[in-house]
């Protein structure tokens, strides 16, 4: 069972876009450690020619067929925004 | 008479005799809410007024003989991570707390059709996460039978609600026994349906291929007849199945004799408590008196499924909290310069310290080098999972366990220690990762006067058998006549 | 490429938005150019409780895509998250197809630099939403987030590493384009940016078997730009390894002002996507029924137009090439020649004059303004003698100006030939009156001199009048 090391978890912590303060980095480690060495219990599980279970719904070709609808409430879908300008979402300039 | 301490079905057959009104239902129901919700904190956000001026609509409409569904009129409370059109919903995190949602949830689509009326949002851990409802940003829900003590969670403001009479009945979501464990431990009826049953459209997503919506009720029949109203297929949920619609009142008829219950008996084992270890017995002496064929066997998946589920459900949910980035709706930090700032600095702030650390697992069993021996093992753990309980039920029609290892615990004893907290899930999460429906009933109290609860647990899509076998019990045992919350403490 | 010791390796992701009247995951409308966020719905801003349901005429179309590029078509196929934040990606994953794509092991036929068939490798083609647009807030600052091509579906095409000159991506991209455009699953619009690629170079030394490091540049939407970078970022990379440097892996994007290629992202941002399977979306699975359906109502590809053309027209194989490597081409020959019966002259004029003007223009065929009507009248003219080929040259050009119908722009311009005999014998008369010495050459055996006098006539009546008529008014007037 791997250790999770400081920089680990830091680097984790960027790809979900979190901020962990330096005093919280001990708890989350140890958290995070604990739940792996618990979460680690699965790989005593024989699954020997066990396919992997994707979703609970095993049905398969569920479509929509290709119609317009428009939906109605369009001004209620920037309402939350805390920025928008010309009826688009603002945000910090982005170099494209 | 006390309006509030009435079930629905109760409720229904005085609105149709016209010994009520609904006016009068939701009136007295707004009275206790102001009496005991100080108390109970279960609500995030109360629709008091808007709900006795559409009580008056109803009254009025059937007064001029207008056709009406026979619960229209009935109010209902809704958990807070059920998309309401024009009334907040908060998931109870800072990340929500002014998202107003510009769509109503099929569940809650389906509620309208009826008429009922939404008396409220109620509380819940911080997207569903947790098992005490402590992880709620904007209050502490406290358990009706002890107040010092918690509802249980997540759906604990659903719970707690009902128990104290705050809503007749309500709505909960169950992605690991969020539905089971706080009914258990406010002594009402919980139903988690089989997945795919109720459609997921509207509910916030904590886990998408565990989570469902089900009925928190007083009583089993109550919960059959939510279930009759929410569960069916829906086109905007490809994984809600299509599939002939069932009335699930018409299967209750008070005879379990035949019928083979399966007593896994992990789930009697280390870690439960003995008070709770002895209700369960004896409801178990209780179904071999009614003339069920009970049998003890061995369904060793309980440790593998809680460490799937935990696998699972976080890897799901680090990818479905994505969204919450301070842009289209949800909290934005003042405090940025740049983009990555901005995302960095809301979701910090936005989210509350078990929804970060989630998140943080979900990162990292789906990051690359740990995949395989997280992710990927746990989805084949799952089929294992799966191939247990379909083996279990070539034998027998329902199984029995106990919902949750104890009774409710008191505030701010287990919230420190997440990994304890994730233990009281044993019971319930190996349901969500089969997929199965589950139920959990009152059958009896502790010492301490705190309701236990009793899990039941059907085959795929066999609801009738496991809400037969519950109301059997509950007819027999008549567990509301005997306790009542105290809201002592 | 300077260097003739290394030779170059490419591969290409080709993004295609498919033409669909609806997203892939909600029912929004694709329609291209709309006002900002006026296409979208819960679903596409990724509200929270939303779902996504999916198209099934995405799942078609990259079938399609696929039967018509030799692909495998999987009877087993999903759909993945594929998760990183941006702005433009509102769900903060886009739903891919990580490891059971629609369709794999495909390939086309083009021709190498020598003319010789070369079949690149298809590794697969897979189904995938776009994401939002950004915009430059020019007033208020910051950038503006529009999500109306969040959703739009996508088909990305991924091939072998198995070109090796500009010369060839070229070519590969103009047939994929032209086979996409055949079975109508995308309109190819590169400047609506419904047809883009990210291209991957790599260099070598010749002869070497392994691959050397490759870069990849994003989202190139013009056939001129990919030319030029691939000559750029080749001789970069060379320059790199003569100086005994390395190449880094990393993403580029290409700068059209400067004509060079710059890193897009630090290597601390490094992307870790942490796919997994999409538990809001069933499996896809497909039977032999549904796939042998779809490989039956393809409709006919350039290949065997060009064979069609080549027999049934007459017309030369590189004439029934070019015709066919545009479907919109092909079909304005076909419907022109319908009307008029004139295979040749309408190929003649598509090849010639309207090709030269969209090159002029840079523009694609699909940009031709006209119809086909219009050429079929002009042909229609031509061959009755109302009008002369050069006018018809005019006439071209004014289409594009200006289309309608060919009779009333030769109307409105006064370019009616001239074929009445005594205003043809006015115009010789005077042409010979002013060119004595003209004359007097071709009486001396010169005959080169009639035919300048034949242009003078031309140029008097501004190419109006008939040139039978007037070469043979000459022979006339002279041998007298």
């Amino acid at each position: 069972m791997a250790k999770v090391s400081k920089e680990e978890l830091l680097h984790i912590a960027n790809l979900a876009d979190l901020n962990i303060k330096e005093d919280e980095i001990d708890n989350y480690l140890k958290n995070l450690q604990d739940i792996l060495n618990f979460a680690n219990i699965v790989n005593n599980a024989n699954t020997d020619g066990l396919g992997e279970t994707i979703g609970e719904n095993d049905q398969c070709n569920v479509f929509r067929k290709d119609e317009v609808k428009e939906f109605k409430d369009n001004e209620l879908l920037l309402a939350n925004a805390k920025e928008q300008e010309r009826n688009m979402f603002k945000i910090p300039k982005v170099i494209q | 008479m006390d309006i509030t301490n009435l079930t629905v079905h109760e409720l229904q057959e005085k609105l149709a005799k016209q010994e009520l009104t609904s006016e009068e239902i939701v009136q007295a129901y707004v009275n206790r809410i102001n009496a005991k919700e100080k108390d109970v904190k279960a609500f995030v956000t109360t629709l008091c007024d808007e709900a006795l001026k559409e009580a008056k609509e109803i009254d009025e409409k059937r007064k001029n003989g207008e056709k009406l569904s026979s619960l229209a009129g009935i109010p209902i409370g809704i958990k807070d991570n059920m998309c309401t059109k024009g009334v907040k919903t908060t998931c109870s995190s800072r990340m929500l707390e002014n998202f107003v949602a510009p769509y109503n949830a099929t569940v809650v689509e389906k509620l309208n059709e009826e008429n009922l009326i939404d008396l409220g949002k109620l509380n819940m851990d911080e997207f569903a996460m947790g098992a005490s409802t402590e992880y709620s940003y904007f209050k502490k829900t406290c358990n009706p039978w002890n107040l010092k003590t918690v509802p249980g969670g997540s759906s604990g403001g659903s719970a707690a609600a009902v128990a104290a009479n705050l809503v007749p009945w309500a709505l909960g979501s169950d992605t690991g026994g969020s539905i089971r464990q706080p009914s258990s431990f406010c002594g009402v009826v919980g139903l988690k349906p089989t997945y795919g049953l109720v459609s997921r459209y509207g509910l916030v997503a904590f886990a998408s291929s565990l989570d469902q919506i089900g009925p928190i009720t007083k009583d089993v029949r109550d919960s059959a007849m939510l279930l009759n109203i929410i569960a069916g297929h829906d086109e905007r949920d490809t994984t809600s199945y299509n599939m002939q619609k069932k009335d699930y009142t018409k299967t209750l008829n008070g005879n379990v004799k035949g019928l083979k219950i399966g007593i896994p008996k992990e789930y009697f084992g280390e870690g439960i408590n003995e008070e709770v270890k002895a209700k369960l017995e004896e409801a178990i002496e209780t179904y071999k008196k009614l003339g069920a064929e009970v049998e003890e066997f061995s369904l060793d998946i309980a440790q593998y499924a809680l460490a799937t589920y935990y696998i699972i459900a976080c890897a799901e949910a680090s990818s479905n909290l994505g969204r919450f980035d301070g842009i289209r709706y949800g909290y934005r930090t003042e405090n940025y310069t740049n983009l990555k700032e901005l995302y960095k600095n809301s979701r910090s702030e936005g989210f509350g310290p078990e929804v970060k650390r989630r998140i943080i697992l979900g990162t990292y069993v789906l990051s690359s080098g740990y995949y395989d021996a997280y992710y990927k093992k746990a989805q084949q753990v799952r089929t294992l999972v799966k191939k247990e309980f379909d083996k279990a039920f070539e034998k027998y029609d329902v199984l029995l366990t106990p919902t949750s290892p104890t009774v409710a615990f008191e505030m701010g004893t287990r919230s420190e220690n997440p990994l304890e907290m994730y233990l009281a899930d044993i019971c319930t999460v190996s349901v969500n990762i089969a997929g199965l429906p589950g139920i959990s009933i009152p059958c009896g109290v502790n010492g301490d006067n705190m309701p236990i609860g009793m899990q039941l647990i059907g085959n795929k899509f066999e609801e009738e058998k496991i809400l037969n076998a519950a109301y059997t019990f509950e007819q027999e045992y008549k567990f509301r006549e005997k306790y009542q919350p105290e809201f002592k403490g | 490429m300077v260097n003739t010791d290394y030779e170059a390796v490419m591969g290409l992701e080709v993004h295609a938005e498919l033409a669909t009247k609806t997203k892939i995951f909600c029912s929004c409308s694709t329609k291209f150019g709309a006002e900002p966020n006026t296409q979208v719905c819960p679903i596409c801003m990724a509200m929270p409780g939303t779902l996504p349901v999916l198209n099934e005429k995405v799942v078609e179309y990259a079938v399609k895509a696929g039967l018509a590029t030799n692909c495998t078509i999987s009877k087993d196929s999903k759909n993945d998250r594929k998760n990183y934040f941006y702005p433009d990606t509102p769900r903060a994953y886009q739903i891919s197809q990580y490891d059971k794509p629609l369709c794999e092991h495909g390939y086309i036929e083009i021709e190498d630099d020598e003319g010789n068939p070369k079949k690149i490798g298809i590794t697969r083609i897979h189904i995938e939403d776009d994401a939002g647009k950004l915009n430059h807030n020019e007033f208020g600052g910051g950038s503006l987030v529009d999500l109306n091509r969040a959703g739009v579906p996508l088909i990305e095409i991924v091939s072998e590493p198995d070109l090796r000159t500009a010369g060839e991506v070229d070519r590969y991209l103009k047939k994929l384009k032209s086979i996409l455009e055949y079975i109508e699953v995308s309109d190819c619009k590169m400047q609506e940016g419904s047809f883009r690629a990210d291209v991957n170079v790599s260099v070598r030394k010749k002869g070497e078997t392994k691959f050397g490091t490759r870069t990849e540049t994003k989202n190139m939407s013009s056939f001129r730009a990919i030319t030029r970078e691939i000559e750029y970022e080749t001789n970069r990379q060379i320059e790199i390894l003569e100086n005994g440097g390395k190449v880094e892996q990393e993403t580029l994007r290409w700068d059209e002002v400067s004509g060079k290629t710059f890193s897009m992202r630090n290597k601390e941002d490094a992307q870790d996507y942490r796919y997994f399977p999409e538990p809001d979306l069933v499996a896809i699975r497909l039977s032999d029924e549904y796939i042998e359906n779809i490989r039956k109502n393809l409709p006919e590809m350039p290949e065997s137009r060009k064979a069609r053309y080549m027999s049934e027209f007459k017309l030369s194989e590189k004439d029934a090439r070019l015709l066919t490597a545009s479907k919109y081409l092909s079909n304005m020959f076909e419907d022109a020649e319908k009307i008029c019966g004139n295979a040749k002259a309408v190929a003649n004029w598509l090849l010639s004059d309207v090709s030269r003007i969209l090159n002029e223009k840079e523009e694609e065929p699909d940009a031709i303004p006209f119809k086909a009507e219009h050429l079929a009248k002009l042909v229609e003219l031509i061959d009755k003698g109302t009008i002369s080929s050069a006018i018809g040259k005019k006439v071209v050009e004014e289409l594009f100006e200006n289309p309608k119908d060919p009779e009333e722009i030769i109307k409105e311009k006064g370019w009616l030939q001239i074929s009445d005999e005594g205003a043809i014998k006015e115009v010789v008369d005077k042409i010979i009156a002013n060119n004595p010495q003209s004359v007097a050459d071709y009486k001396a055996g010169k005959d080169r001199a009639l035919g300048f006098l034949v242009g003078q006539a031309m140029k008097e009546t501004k190419g109006k009048a008939n040139p039978q008529m007037l070469n043979k008014m000459f022979l006339e007037i002279l041998s007298k």
